[in-house]
């Protein structure tokens, strides 16, 4: 389980996040929901070391991560798959999954058919340069670059982000695929509808603060949830 | 880069590499003596591939744009001199320095190596702190670094070892280009195998997006410093049989203009194609040192050679001329296009021009052929080159590549 407690992150020189505690409990999938700016990023991107945290405490199972190096941290199991993608464009689909179980020293042969299985567009594609896919199969391909490392967390930043309805939904129901196979997800979003559905639980961020905290379902029926975040009118 | 199973591709480019040593190893003892020009070449070509592999390791392959390789060179060069050469001669080398400080020799295998190791070890030192920064910054940091140890060098203190400005001569060196080729062949291949491997993958990652590969769990100084130590020990060797290729080192020789030119023999070869930096170098040392030396001979010709002169001059750039008006030659980019026939159409012009003031002067002397003009030519195709073809000769594609059959051809196969 990861546990984070009053983390409090700068980033560019304010303080992007404030004091925030969450739980994510082993093989459920957990949501950050909140406009632009309200530190989602920051607060994953200081799971994984990108960035350091100013004081706080992340622990996995109870060991604690904040001040270890994002190579150790990859080690422990916790992987993020960064917001727009960034996949190596110039490398292939398949040198890409590589990448991602670098720290691996074991046999990944099962791992990268296990990934194709998920995605079988990556397969048909898998010799082709990744900057050639669209930007729905580059999606897919920083979802399994992040799988290749076997993680027990895997964390994403925005997989909605500039993608059509139709792929996002795609997206999606991979994301709850992966979740059955057993690895616990962190989502964050800005496209709260769809990431509530599929959420065990929610948690709502407003300027470096947690302000909403619900399962999924009490959270999608939240008025003020629906204001801010779902596109409803007040009247 | 991206192979799919290219047996045939592979096939063919051993079959090249083999018949290319076998050509040198047999013609070399058997060769008529005006054919020195051409071992002359591959040995310094070969010695240049050697570093420009190196380079492009760094600078293609981790993206780390360093500008330093001539002050490894000279680590090199020097390691495997000072180390080397016959303790009788000492003296006469060392003649102002009492025979300098160090009075033992190396077999000249052992020296190589370590010519290498201190070149890696100077670069751990220096990566320590200039790795920390980033693309124009690191390039100018490593450019400083190479002028200073090109002073420090050139020290009287430091005399009793490095000679100061004085030559460090006499030590072994090899005498067969194929010698040359076997240690840069073999360099080659471990630089290859390297970048295959699960490590030329993470500085590939790292090229592309150093904040992705670190997510990905690479750790960035860790590989950075890992490059950088690498390529400084290729250039250290490349150091080592520079030395051997010119029989002396100096310290002043090792410019950054020799950083420069290896710098654009990566260019012209394709930035993160190892083949490509190995063709382009001995294209360019074959064009400085032998094809374009005419150049510079001022050449005075007879009536009847003048006249023979003149017209294939003169059919050959019409020809030209003619093709860039009419847009003969598709370029494949379309934005291109334009600059091409532009460039195409001027040169081929300032060429005729030049030829009908030579035919109409009636002199026999051949204008503009002196001293230097080379360099003028030269610099005109690198240019055209940069502007043109700035993916270099071969891109980021290597020598098997090229040989793939054709993607349909290949499809039609699948289908049976």
């Amino acid at each position: 389980m990861l546990k984070i407690e009053n983390l409090v992150v700068n980033y560019g020189g304010i303080e992007a996040v404030k004091g925030i505690s969450l739980e994510v409990p082993d093989g459920s999938i957990i949501t950050l929901v909140g406009a632009n700016g309200a530190g989602k990023s920051t607060t994953l991107r200081s799971i994984v070391g990108l960035v350091k945290a100013k004081s706080g405490s992340i622990t996995l199972d109870g060991q604690e991560l904040t001040g270890l190096a994002t190579t150790d941290i990859v080690a422990k199991g916790i992987t993020l798959v960064p917001e727009g993608r960034r996949v190596f464009p110039d490398m292939t689909v398949l040198e890409n999954l590589k990448i991602g179980a670098y720290l691996r020293k074991d046999n990944i042969k099962d791992d990268i058919d296990r990934v194709y299985d998920l995605f079988p567009r990556l397969k048909e594609r898998s010799w082709q340069a990744a900057g050639t896919l669209s930007g729905g199969e580059q999606q897919m391909l920083a979802v399994g670059r992040a799988l290749m490392s076997k993680p027990k967390l895997i964390m994403m930043d925005e997989p909605s982000l500039g993608l059509a309805p139709i792929i996002v939904q795609g997206i999606f129901d991979i994301i709850r695929e992966i979740n059955k196979q057993g690895t616990t997800v962190l989502l964050i979003e800005q496209n709260a509808n769809m990431a509530l559905k599929i959420a065990d639980y929610g948690y709502v961020m407003e300027t470096g603060n947690i302000s909403l905290f619900g399962t999924g379902a009490e959270l999608l029926a939240n008025e003020r949830v629906k204001e801010l975040y779902l596109g409803k009118s007040k009247q | 880069m991206k192979t799919i199973e290219n047996k045939r591709g592979m096939l063919i480019t051993a079959i090249i590499i083999v018949a290319f040593y076998l050509f040198v190893a047999i013609s070399e003892p058997l060769a008529p003596s005006n054919w020195s020009m051409l071992f002359t070449v591959l040995k310094k070509g070969s010695i240049y591939a050697l570093i420009a592999v190196s380079m492009n390791l760094l600078n293609g392959f981790t993206g780390l744009f360093s500008l330093g390789q001539a002050g490894f060179m000279l680590l090199g060069a020097y390691t495997y001199g000072i180390l080397t050469i016959p303790v009788a001669d000492r003296a006469s080398v060392y003649q102002y320095f009492d025979g300098g400080v160090v009075q033992f020799a190396l077999p000249m295998i052992v020296a190589v190596i370590l010519a290498g190791l201190v070149a890696a070890f100077f670069a751990y030192l220096i990566g320590l702190p200039v790795l920390r920064l980033k693309s124009d910054y690191l390039a100018i940091a490593t450019l400083g670094f190479a002028e200073i140890i090109r002073a420090v060098f050139q020290w009287n203190v430091l005399g009793p070892i490095t000679n100061g400005s004085n030559l460090l001569r006499k030590f072994p060196y090899f005498t067969s280009t194929l010698s040359y080729l076997i240690v840069v062949g073999i360099c080659v291949a471990a630089i290859l195998l390297l970048i295959n491997s699960s490590y030329g993958r993470a500085f590939k990652a790292i090229r592309e997006d150093e904040v992705a590969a670190e997510a990905m769990g690479i750790n960035l100084a860790k590989h950075k410093m890992l490059a950088f130590c690498i390529s400084s020990f290729f250039a250290g060797i490349g150091g080592a049989l520079l030395a051997m290729y010119q029989t002396s080192v100096q310290a002043s020789i090792f410019k950054s203009a020799m950083t420069y030119e290896i710098l654009l023999i990566v260019v012209i070869g394709g930035i993160g194609s190892i083949s490509g930096s190995v063709i382009a170098s001995f294209l360019y040392i074959a064009c400085s040192e032998w094809w374009l030396r005419f150049l510079d001979n001022e050449t005075i010709l007879s009536t009847a050679g003048r006249t023979r002169f003149i017209v294939v001059m003169a059919v050959i750039f019409v020809a030209l001329l003619a093709m860039m008006i009419f847009r003969i030659v598709k370029p494949k980019n379309k934005e291109k296009k334009r600059g091409r026939y532009i460039t195409g159409g001027v040169v081929s012009a300032g060429v005729l021009v030049w030829l009908a003031i030579f035919a109409a002067t009636g002199a026999t002397k051949v204008p503009l052929l002196r001293n230097g003009f080379r360099m003028v030519v030269f610099s005109v195709i690198i240019m055209i080159i940069v502007l043109f073809f700035s993916q270099g000769l071969m891109g980021t594609k290597e020598l098997p590549d090229l040989f793939r059959k054709r993607a349909k051809k290949a499809e039609k196969e699948a289908a049976k």
